[in-house]
């Protein structure tokens, strides 16, 4: 399969008043497309600086980053970011929230409007269009952050904690929701997580950082049998527990360092 | 159809609002009737007191003291004060708020002015802009800018963080998350001002007025104390009572008009 993204010896220092802190060092990592991978660690481990980097929110202070074969400075149109709330804007209808991306790029087009159009109806959220964002419940806000996202084509999602702020249910349901969504778009997915099950569930390889600065300290293949696979069907599977003892060891081991 | 517990409750709750309202009406019929009781029997002077009925008679010809004049001017100096303290205060923020190095540099300064009593530039600004309508319209503004400025930048500075990281994900220039996100999320620190400045405001221009003026109902206040005609006082003190309620009542309307229209609850 192709190489979609290429995260090449990255590494992070912040420079504070007091001193220099290493965040990340020599990150080397490849996605192939269609791929999900989840990133986890120890909190403060640098994992969400890694997904600013990758995204070009943040500069980085070594490496390089290269999408589809090309190296990428800033801020790239094939990457899409979705953060831990869903930062809708309380004062826009959903239809204006979904919008947003595509207005602040200004590439709003009669095609990009009949796109949205059909990512709200084949994700049940059209008839919501002229609704605002605090009469939607939280899985469906969401959606709608997924599909402002989505609007602007891109082939990476970078996914930060992007379920935390929600409760374990709706977790459940919105983690499966998303999954769905992306395979059918066919978007290769960059998951942050503290959420080990939730790695394990959504991806098919697991990269394990170390405390900081964080390096790379593992990466597992994950695999099912199912056919179908999907994030609650995962759950079920013997083998989930068996991954799960194996990362939370790895996990363990470093935080009683 | 409603229960009978429901139904007490709707009850209880109604008889406590007109108890509430029966007893504000009481206090100042009761406060205004012991006011005249006492001035008739003369056991206050009403020559410094004054009492109920002058005030009314004061009142009721408003021609032969010209009180329509007075009040328009004063309500003239206010509005324009508020309108020019509100926007230059806002924009200022936006500025601050656009340049961390500005912000910085203006704060002990910000902090300075806004603990000065702007009454103590009354002088200075009565001979640099000149005794007369504008040195009373400058002591609005001085009154209410820096407060506007200090709040609204404090709101535009408090603005979750994730909302303006989400626009610059999509590649938000600075100016699309000024008027994308800052500004539409800080509808309710505007109100907030609004509401402030209009007291503020008016505060300046009686204090103005009080310095130097020759119309205005801060003026009719110092001049009737000055001949001691204390229903000429005490009428102007009630008539800017009532024009300040009115301007607070139009400034609450203007947010229920926007937060209706925008949907913000």
């Amino acid at each position: 399969m192709e190489k979609i993204l290429e995260v090449k010896n990255i590494s992070k220092i912040y420079q504070t008043p007091k001193g220099e802190i290493k965040a990340l060092e020599n990150i080397n990592f490849k996605l192939k497309a269609g791929e999900f991978v989840s990133i986890i660690g120890p909190s403060g481990c640098g994992k969400s600086t890694l997904l600013s980097i990758i995204s070009g929110l943040e500069e980085k202070t070594e490496g390089e980053i290269f999408i589809q074969g090309k190296k990428v400075e800033g801020i790239s149109k094939e990457i899409g970011y979705m953060l831990q709330k869903d930062c809708l804007l309380e004062w826009r209808t959903i239809w204006s929230n979904v919008m947003l991306g595509l207005e602040l790029k200004g590439i709003k087009s009669k095609e990009s409007n009949e796109y949205v159009k059909k990512l709200l109806q084949k994700y049940n959220l059209y008839e919501f269009k002229d609704k605002y964002p605090q009469e939607l419940s939280g899985g469906m806000r969401q959606r709608v952050a997924l599909i402002r996202t989505l609007a602007i084509k891109p082939k990476i999602l970078l996914l930060d904690e992007a379920f935390s702020a929600l409760d374990y249910q709706t977790r459940i349901m919105v983690t499966n929701d998303i999954y769905n969504i992306l395979r059918k778009e066919n978007i290769t997915a960059l998951i942050v997580t503290h959420d080990i099950s939730e790695a394990i569930s959504m991806s098919d390889r697991v990269i394990v950082l170390t405390k900081r600065p964080g390096t790379i300290k593992d990466i597992h293949t994950i695999e099912f049998e199912e056919e179908e696979r999907n994030p609650i069907s995962c759950r079920e599977s013997p083998k989930f527990s068996k991954y799960f003892n194996t990362l939370w060891k790895e996990l363990g081991v470093d935080e009683n360092k | 159809m409603k229960t009978n517990d429901r139904k007490k409750y709707l009850q209880k709750r109604r008889k406590n609002k007109i108890l509430v309202a029966v007893t504000q009406i009481f206090i100042l019929i009761a406060f205004l009737g012991i006011w005249e009781w006492m001035a008739n029997k003369e056991i206050i002077d009403s020559f410094i007191t004054s009492q109920p009925s002058r005030i009314w008679a004061t009142l009721t010809n408003l021609g032969a003291n010209d009180l329509i004049h007075h009040i328009q001017v004063t309500t003239y100096e206010t509005v324009v004060g508020f309108l020019l303290g509100t926007t230059l205060g806002i924009v200022i923020a936006i500025i601050l708020w656009w340049s961390n190095f500005l912000a910085k540099v203006a704060d002990p300064y910000l902090v300075v002015l806004n603990s000065l009593p702007k009454v103590a530039l009354g002088p200075i600004i009565i001979i640099w802009v000149g005794a007369g309508t504008q040195a009373i319209i400058v002591m609005a503004i001085a009154i209410s800018l820096i407060v506007t400025i200090l709040e609204n930048l404090n709101g535009f500075l408090r603005t979750d963080e994730n909302l303006i990281k989400m626009a610059k994900t999509f590649k938000a220039t600075k100016f699309q998350i000024l008027t994308k996100i800052i500004l539409p999320a800080n509808i309710s620190t505007f109100i907030s001002s609004l509401k402030v400045n209009i007291g503020l405001s008016l505060v300046g221009v009686i204090s103005g007025e009080f310095l130097v003026s020759k119309a205005g109902l801060g003026y009719l206040i110092v001049y009737g104390g000055q001949v001691f005609k204390l229903d000429l006082v005490m009428t102007s003190v009630i008539i800017l009572g009532i024009l300040a309620g009115i301007m607070y009542g139009i400034v609450v309307l203007l947010e229920r008009c926007i937060l209706n229209s925008k949907k913000f609850k």
